[in-house]
């Protein structure tokens, strides 16, 4: 009965929302607005949630029991880290570098791939100032814009993409290192709205700044990756071309597997950085600054030296993910680094569970794979995509797999 | 200097809005110190409220501007507040206690949810509102080159922001849901032990702080004469950055807040360039914060061990 109570209540604060929402829309015509009344909508709204809020309502005690199927027992202690994830991380890279030889690798599916890689990549480089170092970066996409429009304003110069991919990432890592420093003393929600605002700042003047960023144009015509100096086209005056040299037939598609390597290369790379360097002192010292900055500090260690490397090394990844994502599209523009770009980024590291790199890569594959299928309900994806970060938080507020654990912990028995 | 004080009018106008929207931020903070990213949505969604309650009371065939005014005031006070009721049950209740970044992933959600679902059921068009108040006073003389103008918009905009502000202060420090309000702010398991429903005070933050967020949301309609589903993310990030400024957990620190950065996007836009007033605001933000990091008016944070 109280079940049947709630969902009554539910349904009618629905249509109490759905009444000037949904009930009246503001049509556009000639004469200006014009008011359309739906009020049909409504008791619709109403019935929808009230179904939904009763089934969840009779759901509630089974759903309750299988949480709790979980192991209870007694708490394990832990020694170190268990290898289980390393085997599960080994067997998905090898998946993910034969899936261009497998029937499913066709052209469609790589670029979704790379597609889910890029973000993969971000997460990763995130999940090291985050994850790692606990420090709440809501800018992201800007060290990553920074990282693709260095690329984009040095190739018009003549550079290539392989000469600039390491200054992509120096100059995003410079970047971070200069919003890092007058911050990184503030207390973290000051710093997520720095950065926040950092981010708006470097879009802005992308927009504005026309004689050199191209304003809201953008840069375009940036030149692809070559593979060993060789280009991947069909012909090159003066070059020997890929296809040239290893005699097969031209395909576009190599180009398209190519691209596809390098980005998983860039990954494993972050990803291997930021795994051997939870082993090293200053990794440790960044687990151990995110549980406890006062004792990190009576114990010696600098927390602003050491929060500045965990954000320049993270930005720095945000670069290369940059510089490869202007060479994969050829054409940036300031709309690609929006806000909402790193409340993805973002979004894929918490969704994921902080601090566990499979966490991210099966984030990244629900968050930015997925929808990638349902391009054409584009405005359904939105609502759909917003609608999964809340739930999954709800749903599992640790994230999908929660890895926040440190590397090393002194186990005092029923501690955990 | 008559250019300047129309700029400073201007300034004090759109302090006066942020500042409203501010209060959200920094009430809710400061009692579950959450980031409710999905505020600035909640004042979007007060703003075509009120627009579509105009059209309603048009058609309705009420002509007086006055009546209407306050009637609109109503149902975006009204609705809005319901909005920010529902937002905090649905996606931040059950995420109380655990880790912090879990209210802004789902804050965050909400926020793409809202936007996108009312671009969905009202289109992505931008919405205009005919003016409804005009005119204003002339303050300089015939004879000067830049003649200042006090609209009676800005006047009842400036007006209803300080009784709004007035009857917040008289709620939070002597009613007794105010009193609970800070208690629960202090310390929430002891106020829980004292008997205090903390549910109830934390929805009833996120009621008030949607309501003022809706009569924002109304005077954004008003003063700007448009309105689409994406003012929300600006000015939410403005009135947060306000709210920092100010310090933010202050009540008094996210008007002040909200009244220097309508200053310096006014004054920047008078003097500077247009497009970098958001560069402007952000630029002071962090100056401000590097300087007194724990904002104008907040209180230095005591760590403990």
């Amino acid at each position: 009965m109280a079940a049947f109570k709630d969902a009554i209540l539910a349904g009618l604060v629905a249509a109490l929302l759905a009444l000037p929402m949904l009930g009246f829309h503001l049509g556009d015509s000639a004469q200006g607005l014009q008011l359309e009344t739906h009020l049909e909508l409504v008791p619709l709204a109403a019935a929808i949630v009230f179904a939904g809020r009763l089934a969840l309502n009779l759901a509630a005690p089974w759903l309750a029991k299988w949480k709790d199927r979980a192991p209870a027992g007694k708490p394990k202690l832990e020694t170190g880290v268990s290898r289980r994830p390393l085997y599960i991380g080994i067997a998905m890279a090898a998946a993910a570098l034969i899936l261009p030889l497998t029937p499913w690798g066709d052209r469609n599916i790589l670029d979704k791939a790379t597609l889910v890689l890029i973000y993969v990549m971000l997460g990763w480089g995130l999940n090291i100032v985050v994850g790692l170092a606990g420090l709440l970066v809501l800018g992201y996409a800007a060290f990553y814009a920074v990282g693709a429009y260095a690329f984009a304003i040095l190739s018009q110069m003549g550079f290539s993409f392989w000469q600039c991919l390491p200054i992509s990432g120096a100059v995003a890592a410079l970047f971070g290192l200069l919003v890092g420093f007058p911050v990184l003393r503030l207390r973290g929600d000051y710093l997520a709205i720095v950065t926040l605002g950092f981010g708006e700042i470097i879009r802005v003047i992308l927009l504005n700044w026309a004689s050199f960023t191209g304003g809201p144009n953008g840069i375009s015509s940036i030149p692809r990756p070559s593979f060993f100096g060789m280009p991947m086209t069909a012909s090159s005056p003066g070059h020997t071309t890929f296809h040239e040299f290893f005699d097969i037939p031209f395909s576009p598609v190599q180009r398209i597997v190519l691209l596809y390597y390098v980005i998983l290369l860039l990954a494993l790379v972050t990803n291997l950085v930021s795994l051997r360097i939870r082993r090293l002192p200053v990794g440790r010292a960044w687990e151990a600054l995110r549980e406890d900055e006062i004792a990190c500090r009576s114990l010696g260690i600098n927390p602003t030296s050491t929060k500045l490397s965990a954000f320049a090394l993270g930005t720095a990844f945000a670069g290369f993910a940059g510089c490869f994502f202007a060479t994969r599209q050829g054409f940036i523009s300031p709309e690609s680094f929006s806000f909402i770009e790193s409340a993805v980024i973002l979004a894929i590291v918490v969704l994921g569970g902080m601090g566990s790199q499979t966490g991210v890569v099966l984030a990244a594959i629900l968050l930015v794979g997925l929808p990638e299928w349902f391009r054409d309900l584009a405005q359904y994806r939105m609502i759909a995509f917003g609608g999964a970060m809340v739930l999954i938080m709800l749903w599992r507020p640790k994230g999908l797999l929660a890895g926040r654990t440190p590397t090393i912990r002194l186990n005092k028995g029923d501690a955990a | 200097m008559n250019y300047f004080l129309q700029q400073l009018i201007n300034g004090v106008t759109l302090g006066a809005i942020y500042g409203l929207i501010a209060i959200g931020y920094t009430m809710v903070y400061g009692i579950i110190g959450m980031i409710n990213f999905a505020h600035g949505d909640i004042m979007m969604i007060g703003a075509f409220i009120s627009l579509i309650a105009f059209l309603v009371i048009a058609a309705l065939g009420v002509t007086s501007v006055p009546l209407a005014l306050v009637l609109v005031l109503v149902c975006a006070l009204f609705f809005t507040s319901a909005y920010g009721w529902a937002v905090e049950r649905v996606a931040y209740r059950r995420l109380r206690g655990s880790f912090k970044l879990a209210p802004l992933i789902s804050a965050i959600g909400m926020s793409i949810v809202l936007q996108n679902g009312v671009q969905l059921v009202q289109g992505a068009r931008v919405k205009p509102l005919a003016p409804v108040i005009t005119g204003g006073i002339e303050l300089s003389g015939a004879e000067s080159s830049y003649p200042v103008t006090l609209g009676w918009l800005q006047i009842v905009i400036i007006l209803l922001t300080v009784a709004l502000m007035a009857g917040f202060t008289w709620l939070i420090q002597r009613t007794s849901l105010g009193r609970a309000q800070r208690a629960t702010e202090q310390d929430m398991g002891m106020a829980m032990l004292l008997g205090i429903n903390v549910d109830r005070v934390i929805s009833m933050t996120f009621v008030i702080g949607a309501a003022l967020a809706g009569v924002a949301g109304l005077m954004v309609t008003l003063y700007y004469g448009v309105v689409d589903f994406y003012i929300g993310f600006n000015a939410g990030m403005k009135a947060f950055t306000a709210a920092v400024l100010g310090g933010i957990g202050s009540l008094p620190g996210a008007m002040l807040g909200g009244l220097l950065i309508g200053l310096i996007e006014a004054l920047w836009s008078g003097y500077g360039s247009i497009e970098y007033k958001d560069v402007a605001v952000f630029a002071v933000l962090i100056l401000v914060l590097m300087f007194r990091p724990s904002g104008l008016l907040g209180k230095p944070e005591v760590e403990k061990v």
